[in-house]
């Protein structure tokens, strides 16, 4: 019981606290508010292009037509060849026969075509699907597979997702840095409010140490002050990101301008979304009055 | 072991001033002492080392049990737990009302408020404030704000009352009545009381045990003692 009223008492007072210096304290709040926006803007960014990043992998694929003269001996080497490239995670054969046979099953229309050939006059090409390590590589990858004898095309997906992952991965980027940039600028603002506060409430502070106040409790309003301004600090972002993300999402109808880039659902993410920008809120509260206790209550 | 002992101590400040010198003293529970001495003798150093405002520079001191000079920095709430300060410029929180500057000193302990209020008023009780609970600091005369910052430091039931020219900024007749305020805590209550002055009239009125420095050493220790101007 004593510790949780002490506890209380401290909160209050941290409470207070923000509210006498309100100034200043909102000029900190709207700093952290700032950040945790662009903090939300990239979660949701990097969340995003992790999901379509990996969906786009999952899907594609380097197609490689191989030479109708190549012989069975031919096409174990070319195997080879290509499995001995790195960025490559999974080649599989897939025969004329085999391709006949998947199309003739799609349709009657190919199924009426195709029967009339046999294995030897099949118009189609046996081929190699291979799936990529590194997405941002496959060009590269395609390009090398081109040189080897005895295969005549190779194909992969659309040239312009591949720019636009480039793209996306440039965005997280930036924002990382600025989060960071932010993050620290927002940690010293909070430090020095924590500190205008301390310095306004030295005499308090004087006399609390003469009374017998422990180091822990003297240290503890301020602690909360910077906690609590930091949970201020999160409430707008929470609302701009989540009620903003799930606007978008419905106005863009669940994708970003083509049927390839899928959005993720906000339902899936928006509550992860909010408890990472209160606890990065309150713990970079938590760190600016952290420096500033230490730095400005010295016993 | 008394109560409180100094062991020679000396004290010299960061800056060479040498304020204490080769003092040794013993106050045992529930006495009155005068520390008294020209300004700069050293009289508010031995007061600061009695609750760890300084170290010692050699020597040691104890209070309570309590080795002063080797007490880290963490701890020293535990000595000032035990005593009572009282200071020549009251301390008080100008914001805050009678009773909640001296409940004040009771929340680092997580009382119950009803406990809390109990051990205020009692407090204000024996300072004779009880009917100005809900007055402000600035709305009190100097003798009865001092009796609220004397208020505070007994809430706690110290076994100590050090007290700094209490009545420094008071006009005689109110420092006489500060002055009975404290020799009732001493009296009814049993705490020992130090007291750092140079007010002339009131030493030789209480006749308590006198301390007599003069810069920086103890040069006369008489009980029922008189401010003797020769001494000085
Ligand atoms: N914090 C300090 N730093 C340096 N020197 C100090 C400090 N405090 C006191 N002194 C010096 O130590 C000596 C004793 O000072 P002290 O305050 O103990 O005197 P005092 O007897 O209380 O004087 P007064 O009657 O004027 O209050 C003085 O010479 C003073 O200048
Ligand atoms: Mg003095």
């Amino acid at each position: 019981m004593k510790p949780f009223r002490i506890l209380k008492s401290n909160f209050l007072e941290s409470f207070k606290g923000v509210f006498r210096n309100f100034s200043l304290s909102i000029a900190s709040i709207t700093c952290i508010t700032i950040t945790l926006i662009l903090v939300g803007f990239s979660i949701f960014v990097t969340l995003n292009v992790n999901n379509f990043t990996a969906e786009i992998e999952k899907d594609m694929t380097i197609v490689v037509f191989l030479d109708r003269k190549a012989s069975d001996e031919d096409i174990d080497a070319i195997k080879e060849k290509i499995e001995s490239l790195d960025n490559i995670k999974k080649i599989t054969f897939n025969s004329k026969e085999d391709v006949k046979k998947s199309m003739q099953k799609e349709s009657e229309i190919f199924n009426t075509i195709l029967s009339e050939y046999t294995e030897s006059n099949n118009p189609l090409q046996d081929s190699f699907l291979i799936k990529v390590e590194d997405i941002n590589r496959i060009g590269d990858t395609a390009n090398e597979i081109q040189t080897i004898e005895k295969i005549t095309l190779v194909k992969y997906g659309e040239g312009s997702v591949e720019e636009l992952v480039k793209i996306f991965d440039l965005v997280k980027k930036i924002t990382y840095i600025a989060v960071v940039a932010l993050v620290i600028v927002t940690a010293f603002l909070i430090s020095n409010t924590i500190k205008i506060t301390i310095q306004s409430r030295k005499r308090e502070i004087e006399i609390r140490r003469l009374v017998g106040a422990s180091n822990a409790f003297i240290r503890q309003p301020f602690f909360f002050e910077g906690i609590i301004i930091g949970f201020l600090g999160s409430i707008i972002p929470i609302a701009i990101c989540c009620f903003g993300y799930s606007y978008l999402y419905e106005r863009l109808g669940g994708k970003l301008f083509t049927e390839i880039i899928r959005l993720i659902d906000p339902k899936a993410i928006n509550y992860m979304v909010m408890v990472a920008l209160v606890v990065i809120g309150v713990v970079v509260g938590a760190l600016g009055s952290f420096r500033a206790v230490r730095k400005y209550l010295k016993v | 072991m008394q109560l409180i002992e100094f062991k020679n101590v000396y004290k010299r400040y960061q800056n060479g001033v040498s304020a204490l010198c080769d003092v040794n003293l013993e106050i045992s529970k529930g006495e009155f002492v005068f520390i008294i001495g020209e300004s700069g003798s050293g009289k508010s150093t031995i007061i600061k080392l009695l609750y760890r405002q300084e170290k010692p520079t050699s020597g040691e001191v104890f209070v309570g049990g309590i080795n002063v000079a080797r007490l880290r920095n963490g701890k020293v709430y535990k000595l000032r737990r035990k005593l009572g300060v009282v200071f020549q410029d009251y301390k008080l929180l100008p914001k805050l009302t009678v009773y909640e500057n001296v409940a004040f000193a009771l929340e680092i302990y997580g009382l119950k408020k009803s406990e809390v209020r109990r051990r205020t008023l009692e407090a204000l009780e024996q300072v004779g404030l009880k009917d100005k609970l809900r007055s402000f600091p600035d709305e009190l005369a100097g003798g009865e704000q001092q009796r609220v910052s004397i208020a505070r430091a007994i809430v706690n039931n110290p076994k100590v009352l050090i007290c700094d020219e209490p009545t420094g900024n008071l006009d005689p007749k109110t420092s006489m009545e500060v002055m009975r305020v404290i020799e009732s805590i001493n009296n009814d209550l049993g705490t020992t009381v130090i007291m750092a002055t140079h007010d002339e009239k009131i030493v030789n009125k209480m006749k308590k045990r006198v301390v007599v420095i003069d810069k920086g050493l103890v040069v006369d220790d008489t009980m029922k003692g008189k401010y003797k101007n020769e001494t000085i």
